[in-house]
């Protein structure tokens, strides 16, 4: 028993003294929250840029693109991030609070459909990509391709990238729910490497040589297309400030910028980087 | 001086009464966490709208909660594979019990309980990876990631339980009963079927309860090798999404304490009530007849 007890003590001691002998860090806290798009890119870079700046540290969190606008606007963090660009309604309502939201883009998103290496289709329509997501062409054959089945492969329905799908392929429409669903870039990638009858949608970054990209609109998928706003998946990804960044926020939007550091964690994560200034 | 061994039984009684009392009271506490952020949901959407429901889309606008779909899929996927593995399962453990040599036996029990250890993550990866892409081209079916191989990989994972369970039951038969019955001249095949199995049919039971609770809650499995597309399955070889999955998916994703976090919550409860009935239904079976064989 007694010794029990003086485990208990020691173990005791031991929280405590570990407790007491985190140093009390004066850093500076800049809070960021928004898109969970964005969020991937903030937090590789965030945790190289708090590395090169112990005086500052990050607190990161996602909650999607007009919940971080509004905690901008309600001085609750100061740094949005944003898939969308903000809204007029929302410009107001922040100027209405003495909130003057400021746009960075710091990378771009652009998704690129991909097809089993057999398929012989080429190139898709827009249109055809929405037809074939909501359900409405079921055969290859109707877009140029054998006489097969389509299997489209999607994402699950919270994902960033579906909704970047949704909003520039499928709306009006919805994604017609007889669409496989996977988790990640990744599995889709492995999905469609693995069927020679499917469809998918991943970020540039995921691409490989056992898929084939396709184009869309006769447009072919590079990142100079997607830079020169020719590709009709992509849109740009942001970060919204109250006012142009200043001090510590500055300092991070510079690190996010710059293409030895932040524009590599935008590559790193899937998403083109913005060409150097 | 003669009480202090009695002092320290009620002490250590006390201490033990206060782990198991702390174990319930958790488990109590994540059960009421689990209705007060579910049940929030049907402000937004009626009981019935929420379970008659076709359409799952949380993040659309309006959103649209059903789950019908999904709840078809769990029943699908579980009714697969206990298709497969309870009959596995039983034939294991009887040949275990009954036939297999002993010598044989003390090495392939092992196997099979190690079988229970591999991480369901592995069985989906397996699935997903060689299982899927090769009935796909075996069948030539539109995808290999369907009811039929995420009821397999389930299958898998259940065996084991269901074997392990069932062979502690079988081993539980006391040996004078099949003596006796060898004794009346039944052979020893009428004594397995007829005297042995009946007698430890609770135990049969319950394993095979618990090896279909297991499957209907199990999550990895499902969401990578079933395929998740939300829809009604008109075949075995049709992708399904069953409920583990969706939750599994999306809810990183889902704003805290939004409409979408609440209805994955509330078809948590759907799931918690599903595996509930399960544990209950095998606690009845071991407990009637139990009674019945005293």
């Amino acid at each position: 028993m007694k010794r029990i007890i003086s485990i208990f003590l020691l173990a005791g001691c031991l929280t405590t003294a570990a407790v007491f002998s985190v140093p009390a860090a004066a850093a500076e806290e800049i809070i960021i929250t928004g898109s969970t798009t964005v969020l991937p890119v903030m937090q590789k870079a965030g945790e190289a840029f708090m590395a090169a700046n112990p005086g500052i540290s990050l607190s990161i969190s996602g909650g999607g693109s007009g919940n971080g606008i509004k905690a901008l606007n309600e001085g609750l963090c100061q740094v949005a991030m944003s898939s969308r660009d903000i809204k007029e309604s929302e410009l107001k309502e922040g100027a209405g609070k003495g909130v003057n939201a400021v746009r960075t883009a710091i990378a771009v998103d652009a998704l690129v459909p991909v097809i089993h290496p057999e398929n012989p289709v080429k190139n898709l329509t827009v249109a055809q990509l929405r037809g074939i997501y909501s359900g409405k062409i079921t055969n290859w054959k109707e877009v140029g391709g054998k006489d097969e089945n389509i299997v489209t492969v999607s994402r699950d329905s919270s994902s960033g990238t579906f909704e970047t799908w949704q909003e520039l392929i499928m709306t009006p429409d919805k994604v017609s729910p007889a669409a496989l669903s996977q988790a990640s870039n990744g599995a889709v990638a492995q999905a469609v490497a693995g069927n020679r009858r499917s469809i998918g949608y991943i970020g540039f970054g995921y691409l490989n040589s056992s898929l084939k990209k396709v184009d869309v609109n006769g447009v072919e998928a590079r990142p100079e297309t997607a830079l020169a706003k020719k590709w009709p998946i992509a849109r740009e990804l942001y970060v919204f400030t109250n006012g142009a960044p200043a001090g510590a926020v500055k300092k991070l939007t510079d690190y996010l910028l710059d293409p030895r550091k932040g524009q590599k964690a935008v590559a790193e994560t899937g998403y083109i980087p913005l060409p150097a200034k | 001086m003669n009480n202090a061994p009695a002092r320290r039984e009620v002490l250590i009684r006390r201490i033990l009464a206060g782990v198991a009392g702390c174990s319930l009271l958790f488990l109590t506490l994540i059960m009421l966490f689990l209705f007060m952020e579910g049940l929030p949901v049907f402000a937004v959407v009626s009981v019935s709208d929420f379970f008659s429901g076709m359409y799952w889309y949380p993040t659309a606008q309006p959103p649209e909660f059903g789950i019908f779909p999904l709840l078809v899929a769990s029943c699908a996927v579980t009714l697969a594979a206990s298709s497969l593995a309870v009959p596995l399962g039983i034939m294991t453990a009887v040949w275990l019990t009954e036939i297999a040599h002993p010598t044989l036996r003390r090495v392939c029990k092992p196997l099979i309980e190690l079988l229970a250890a591999l991480p369901s993550v592995v069985i989906g990866f397996f699935g997903m990876v060689v299982v899927a892409p090769l009935l796909q081209d075996l069948l030539d079916l539109d995808t290999g990631l369907n009811l039929f191989t995420a009821g397999l990989m389930l299958a898998f994972m259940s065996v084991p339980t269901i074997c392990s369970v069932a062979e502690d039951a079988l081993h539980a038969v006391p040996s004078s009963l099949r003596a006796a019955s060898l004794a009346l001249g039944a052979t020893r095949w009428e004594t397995t079927v007829r005297v042995v199995v009946p007698a430890a049919f609770s135990g049969i039971g319950t394993a095979c309860m618990l090896g279909m609770s297991r499957s209907i809650g199990e999550t990895m499995v499902v969401l990578m090798a079933a395929g998740g597309a939300g829809i009604l399955p008109r075949s075995l070889f049709d992708p399904v999404r069953p409920i583990p999955s969706v939750i599994a998916a999306e809810m990183a994703e889902a704003s805290f304490r939004g409409e979408h976090y609440h209805a994955l919550f509330a078809i948590g409860i759907v799931l918690f009530l599903f595996t509930l009935a399960f544990n209950l239904v095998a606690q009845y079976i071991s407990e009637k007849n139990r009674r019945v064989l005293r």
